[in-house]
């Protein structure tokens, strides 16, 4: 599975996994929403654009990750498909990202449960083998 | 990790993890032996998240006063543990956003109400129907009340008394809010335009996850003083409303954990783990993010204020009440960060106190509790789990000794999520409560999986450990009827 979810007792971990970062970020992001609704339930109808800027990879992640759940609400849209490209700047990372999704609709959607917040907690981003891990907690 | 944690119990209930190393005051955890227990196979098991070490961080920060404390109700949190108390000099000590969480004044709304069990009972699916179409509750559920900017700049100043204006409530209820349902020192500036977009829809919605409503019972009472003055008695039917500041809550702690990220670099703060980032009590950094709980505790006051009154509303119309008929008993928040008086080796000081999962628990003569409430403390709210027990306690001298006064919230986790929700099945899970005679209304059922009664602790054995710490009393017991479930 491209992305998996992580035990913690009060919240949840979330792992993206990808042959690239901006994959991995992509993967995170879809872990997130499905623990709103399954994926498959979302049709990716609407875009949202989403542009962040961090000194280090991890907090982009996080940038990236709570930019998605704010406008999420602000357009009242649930995502299901990502797509992430990031550029290496002077004092750091800047990534250009867009999500795609659809208002939420009872009469076909089954709601889990909301996202409060993303989290520094088991922030990871890194290379490992042949693969990139985006990882943190969020709360729930 | 570190393997090399020395816990030594020192009473029946409490546990002291000895200063080393880097920490600047040593741990105390109050709790029972099974938590006790499981908290050190979470070492042993070097598992990434595991509360004595977050204990042993905490004790680690800048100017934290006597011990950094976790109630029985303790479980892994994210910086801090959840049950976790910390209390900092003005001077010397810092304000951590770990301390607080994303669901800043999260908390328990209890209302009285005069009619006994026996009464409702034949109207109990009638009430279950209109409170889940009148209660917004669920993922993406929107509230009746719509503000703009300027109107959330208001509320979120205002606090409770802001909606009782619009006409949610009454004015009674703010005598029964702690703080009287508004912290002094909330600047609107220090919030994000974002935040209070985010809260457009929803003032007045009481979320998911672990958030409840409970119309419930009064099924013993153990202290009739304290009960009588709180307006409780055996067979009567009470709510429990437990929700928190929603979006503009959330979006707080997001915003201000990369403020302090910041703060905690500019300031040279040591930081064993990311999430206590922090920033000198004293700074600009601290005081703005003092201000914005301040902003996001009165936004949580405003929405359980709300909430209040659609409950009234539903009651009125199921049971045929007048809205004066029903009482706020009191209103209490668990995640907050608030500047106490109180007493260390002594000498009456000043502090800051950081409740991460934990609630104030003022005993008695405190001028903080309302007047009527005084003599014996004001109410704790517990929460259990659907479809097991809350309690109401209250305060004692001891519990403003050891705890800086402060008391459990709930039951606390024993079950991750992703555990619980693979173990139990949401409809087994209804079946069960129903058995018990329990209606259970969800929005969502794989929701219900996860807050299955299973996956958390006994709220009784915590109940206990904290009776038997002789840090709260227990007043009275709660059983659910009917539980709402986002």
């Amino acid at each position: 599975m491209p992305f998996e979810y992580l035990d913690h007792t009060a919240d949840i971990g979330i792992r993206g996994i990808g042959k690239t970062v901006e994959e991995a970020f992509c993967e995170a992001a879809r872990a997130i929403f499905n623990l709103m609704v399954d994926l498959e339930e979302i049709v990716p109808e609407k875009a949202i654009h989403v542009t962040v800027e961090a000194r280090q990879l991890d907090l982009l992640l996080v940038e990236w990750l709570s930019t998605l759940l704010a406008k999420k609400d602000l357009e009242g849209l649930l995502l299901s498909r990502f797509h992430v490209e990031l550029r290496e700047m002077e004092n750091g990372f800047s990534l250009r990202g867009v999500g795609w999704g659809e208002p939420l609709d009872l009469k076909r959607h089954r709601p889990k449960t909301e996202v409060k917040g993303v989290t520094y907690a088991g922030l990871r981003v890194q290379r490992e083998d042949e693969q990139w891990l985006a990882q943190c907690v969020v709360d729930i | 990790m570190n393997e090399t944690l020395q816990l030594e119990q020192v009473a029946s209930s409490e546990w002291i993890l000895q200063k080393r190393g880097e920490m600047r005051v040593p741990g105390r955890i109050i709790a029972d032996k099974g938590t006790i227990a499981q908290l050190k196979q979470d070492l042993a098991e070097k598992k990434e998240w595991n509360a004595l070490e977050q204990v042993q961080n905490v004790a680690c920060l800048p100017g934290i006063v006597s011990a950094a404390l976790a109630l029985p109700d303790v479980h892994p949190g994210y910086g801090f543990p959840i049950g976790g108390v910390a209390a900092f000099d003005i001077e010397e000590g810092v304000v951590v956003v770990g301390g607080v969480g994303f669901d800043i004044n999260c908390g328990v709304r209890l209302l009285s109400t005069p009619v006994a069990k026996e009464e409702i009972a034949p109207l109990l699916q009638k009430l279950a129907d209109d409170l889940y179409r009148t209660v917004p509750a669920g993922l993406g559920s929107e509230g009746k009340l719509r503000l703009n900017v300027k109107e959330i700049d208001r509320l979120l100043q205002e606090g409770a008394r802001n909606v009782v204006e619009r006409g949610y409530g009454l004015e009674r209820d703010l005598l029964f809010i702690e703080e009287e349902g508004r912290i002094t020192g909330a600047d609107p500036t220090t919030v994000s335009l974002l935040a209070k977009q985010r809260q457009f829809k929803q003032v007045g919605t009481l979320g998911a996850g672990n958030h409840y409503l409970e119309v419930q019972t009064v099924e013993r009472v153990f202290d009739q003083e304290a009960a009588a003055i709180y307006g409780l008695a055996e067979g009567q039917v009470v709510v429990s409303i437990h929700t928190g500041s929603r979006a503009l809550g959330h979006q707080i702690g997001q915003d201000y954990l990369k403020e302090m990220e910041r703060a905690s670099q500019h300031y040279h703060i040591p930081i064993r783990e990311r999430e206590l980032v922090c920033a000198p009590v004293a700074s600009p950094e601290g005081g703005r993010y003092l201000s914005a709980v301040a902003c996001g505790s009165n936004c949580a006051f405003a929405n359980r204020q709300v909430l209040a009154h659609l409950v009234r509303t539903s009651f009125a119309r199921t049971l045929g009440l007048t809205t004066e008929a029903i009482h706020t008993v009191y209103d209490i928040g668990h995640n907050n960060v608030k500047f106490e008086r109180h007493r260390v080796d002594g000498e009456e000081r000043t502090l800051l106190v950081h409740r991460k999962g934990s609630t104030r628990a003022f005993g008695p003569g405190r001028e903080e509790s309302p007047s009527p409430y005084r003599a014996v403390g004001h109410p704790i709210l517990v929460g259990g789990t659907m479809g097991t027990t809350s309690y109401v306690m209250c305060g004692t001298p001891l519990g403003m000794e050891k705890t800086f006064g402060s008391g459990i919230h709930g039951a606390g986790r024993a079950l991750s999520r992703k555990k619980a929700a693979k173990k139990f099945w949401g409809k087994d899970v209804e079946a069960s409560m129903a058995d018990a005679g329990i209606i259970l209304r969800a929005h969502s059922m794989r929701g219900i999986a996860e807050e299955a009664p299973g996956a958390y602790k006994d709220v009784e054995r915590v109940v206990q450990a904290a009776i038997d710490a002789g840090i709260t009393r227990p007043v009275a017991r709660l059983r659910p009827l009917l539980v709402l479930k986002g």
